[in-house]
């Protein structure tokens, strides 16, 4: 069981998590925790970023009784939690704002970030517009061609955006890039991780802010019904919007946490991103997690239809979650999660990201066999209309 | 027994230089000619020599080092190939200290119980893990220990006190004194803050300090001296290869590192 006071000084979850980047960065993160830390115990932080939350953010975000989806499953019933509500259409923007004003209370003026799908480039991009802050995006060239919208949303925002040519040129390389810049700029940059990955202290403190997501939807769900969901459902990559969902209900055994990952084209292929499925421990990005890698050591590449999952890490909780069997993790293929993106759009109007598809399409397989009064949170944790143009051509669709 | 390591620096330090240690990546430009540049540099009258394992994702890297690990991970280079390039290059009679270089989830990957002695048999003397921080590092340091392998730390301009004293609890070999605030890669002049720190950290220890990231020339190595104890070339070195003309590679790397021990201007 997971307790509160995780992770540990030194940001281990179990055997996960730690702190394995390059000295010059390392008294920068002890800086970083430590403000962080003043933060949570600030009255005064606290209030602004609640505000703003509710002002800028839109937020609580919508609990929504998702009736026809359950009609069509034949089972469960089905509460989404709607984060693609949220200001700029996802989750990404509740941690993107805490960390822009951690950056501001800190008197950093220059932010960097990383970006897979866009969205967590595009809410740091849109927070630092906001605060008045100089933004800069790191992203992989593939990533850059298949998420074009939101790069020029991006570029409207005034964050410049760096392309990313190496390696796999996806998330993982834009993280190192990130890193690598970080590690040139760090006494006047801040670096905005858009997942709970990474060195300590970002897992937790990605976590921490992302909870607002759970601590919601356990209000209002208890609202809704007058008891906690049987089950809690996300789709993981790095892992953030699954553990904010997941985390205020952690000291509740009788939630079962389900993480969805990405089977790309089958796990018996080279290409998927089902990290926690098929990875062994490892080290990518300052933190010790399930990694997909060979025998070497060599992390290989990752592969989802949904950029915003193709990450070949996930987030040390994740891990810990995994092996104290706290949290099931399954997965979802690319052709499914195409079945999922349109089970929602046609049952409930809800057209989602190609990343909670996965969940939706997990859904979609475990529902049918569930009672009727079993209680499904699903988060959803963006809108899709970012994906529109990869939906299209994989589906062969006439616009 | 002291070490090989022990051993060149002292020798260095009666000479009154500096001593310098080339970086080369393990299969870089491929398996056979990076085991003959080692070769030319130790000929070329390098201290030691720093050998990189190649790592997909090398987040301490700047483009050059990163572009040559891609190029020795392309040529089919595992952690297994620097461990035999240690032994070929101990075979043939190379008695300067070889430190291998690399990040930690190769050692984790291959076994840091069965990985780290199989490096200190085949002769390897030292270690440097670039994503190992000391708080992190202690079950690393008992097997090195253990098997008679110094466990290199870094210390960066930007740590403060309280992480130099955790480095200093711990260092054996040497202190690996990074150059600048950034990534790996040729610098054309040193960083200003460079004496400060280096003054700051020889107040706190004896162990020998060596200076990486940004190391290019000759002048900056002189300019160390009195402050540091060794000095790094690896951008540099592989920059060089990168536009010598194949047959050329191990003869003007030789040259350059001739330069960069003094050497050449000795002989002029």
């Amino acid at each position: 069981m997971t307790t509160p006071a995780f992770p540990d000084e030194l940001g281990h979850f179990g055997p996960y998590g730690g702190r394995f980047v390059p000295e010059t960065l390392m008294v920068a993160l002890n800086e970083l925790t430590a403000a962080f830390r003043e933060a949570l115990a600030d009255e005064t932080f606290q209030a602004e970023l609640n505000h703003l939350l509710r002002t800028y953010v839109g937020r609580p975000t919508a609990l929504y009784y998702a009736e026809n989806l359950a009609r069509r499953l034949g089972g469960a019933k089905i509460y989404i939690k709607r984060e693609d509500l949220a200001h700029t259409g996802a989750h990404k923007i509740n941690n993107a704002l805490a960390q822009g004003l951690l950056a501001r209370r800190m008197g950093k003026r220059r932010v960097f970030a990383e970006t897979g799908a866009g969205q967590h480039g595009v809410a740091t991009a849109t927070v630092c517009a906001m605060l008045g802050m100089e933004c800069t995006v790191f992203m992989g060239a593939e990533d850059v061609r298949r998420q074009s919208l939101n790069v020029f949303r991006m570029k409207l925002l005034g964050a410049r955006v760096e392309v990313v040519e190496s390696g796999s040129r996806t998330l993982k390389d834009a993280m190192n890039e990130a890193i690598r810049g970080w590690v040139t700029h760090v006494r006047d940059t801040y670096y905005l991780i858009g997942s709970a990955a990474g060195p300590h202290p970002y897992p937790w403190l990605v976590r921490e802010f992302q909870s607002v997501i759970g601590r919601e939807a356990r209000a209002q769900i208890l609202e809704a019904e007058g008891r906690l969901p049987d089950y809690a459902i996300a789709c993981v990559g790095g892992g953030s919007n699954a553990i904010g969902l997941f985390h205020p209900f952690a000291e509740d055994p009788s939630v079962r946490f389900i993480g969805v990952e990405a089977a790309g084209e089958g796990l018996t292929t080279m290409k998927h991103a089902a990290t926690l499925s098929k990875g062994r421990p490892g080290i990518l990005h300052g933190s010790k997690s399930y990694l997909l890698q060979d025998e070497f050591g060599q992390v290989q590449e990752a592969h989802s239809i949904s950029a915003g999952l193709d990450y070949p890490g996930v987030g040390p909780e994740h891990s810990f979650y995994k092996d104290t069997r706290r949290a099931e993790y399954v997965s979802v293929t690319d052709a499914e999660a195409l079945d999922g993106f349109r089970l929602l759009s046609e049952t409930e109007g809800i057209i989602p990201a190609l990343e909670p598809s996965h969940a939706i399409a997990h859904l979609a397989k475990i529902a049918p066999a569930m009672a009727k009064d079993t209680l499904v949170l699903l988060g959803l944790s963006g809108r899709g209309d970012k994906d529109i143009n990869t939906v299209i051509s994989a589906l062969g669709i006439e616009p | 027994m002291t070490s090989r390591i022990a051993a060149a620096f002292a020798r260095a330090r009666a000479e009154g230089r500096v001593a310098v240690f080339p970086f080369i990546t393990v299969g870089y430009p491929d398996f056979e000619t990076s085991i003959a540049l080692v070769r030319a540099m130790v000929d070329a009258g390098a201290d030691g020599i720093e050998l990189g394992i190649p790592f997909s994702d090398p987040l301490a890297d700047g483009t050059t080092v990163q572009k040559a690990s891609y190029t020795a991970l392309q040529g089919g280079t595992t952690p297994a190939h620097a461990i035999d390039m240690v032994r070929r290059l101990r075979l043939a009679g190379v008695e300067v200290p070889l430190i291998l270089m690399g990040y930690f989830n190769t050692f984790l990957a291959m076994g840091e119980e069965a990985f780290i002695p199989d490096a200190a048999r085949a002769g390897a003397d030292g270690l440097i893990i670039v994503d190992l921080p000391p708080e992190e590092s202690d079950p690393t340091l008992a097997i090195c220990r253990e098997h008679g392998v110094d466990l290199i730390y870094f210390v960066a301009p930007t740590s403060d006190d309280g992480r130099i004293a955790q480095v200093v609890g711990r260092a054996g070999g040497f202190i690996y004194c990074v150059g600048v605030v950034g990534v790996t890669g040729a610098r054309a002049t040193l960083s200003d803050e460079l004496p400060a720190f280096l003054r700051r950290l020889r107040e706190k220890t004896g162990v020998p300090l060596v200076v990486g990231f940004g190391i290019s020339k000759r002048e900056h190595i002189e300019a160390l001296a009195g402050l540091a104890d060794g000095a790094i070339v690896a951008s540099a070195l592989i920059d060089m290869l990168e536009s010598s003309p194949r047959e050329e590679r191990v003869d003007r790397v030789r040259d350059y590192v001739e330069v960069l021990t003094g050497r050449a201007e000795a002989n002029a």
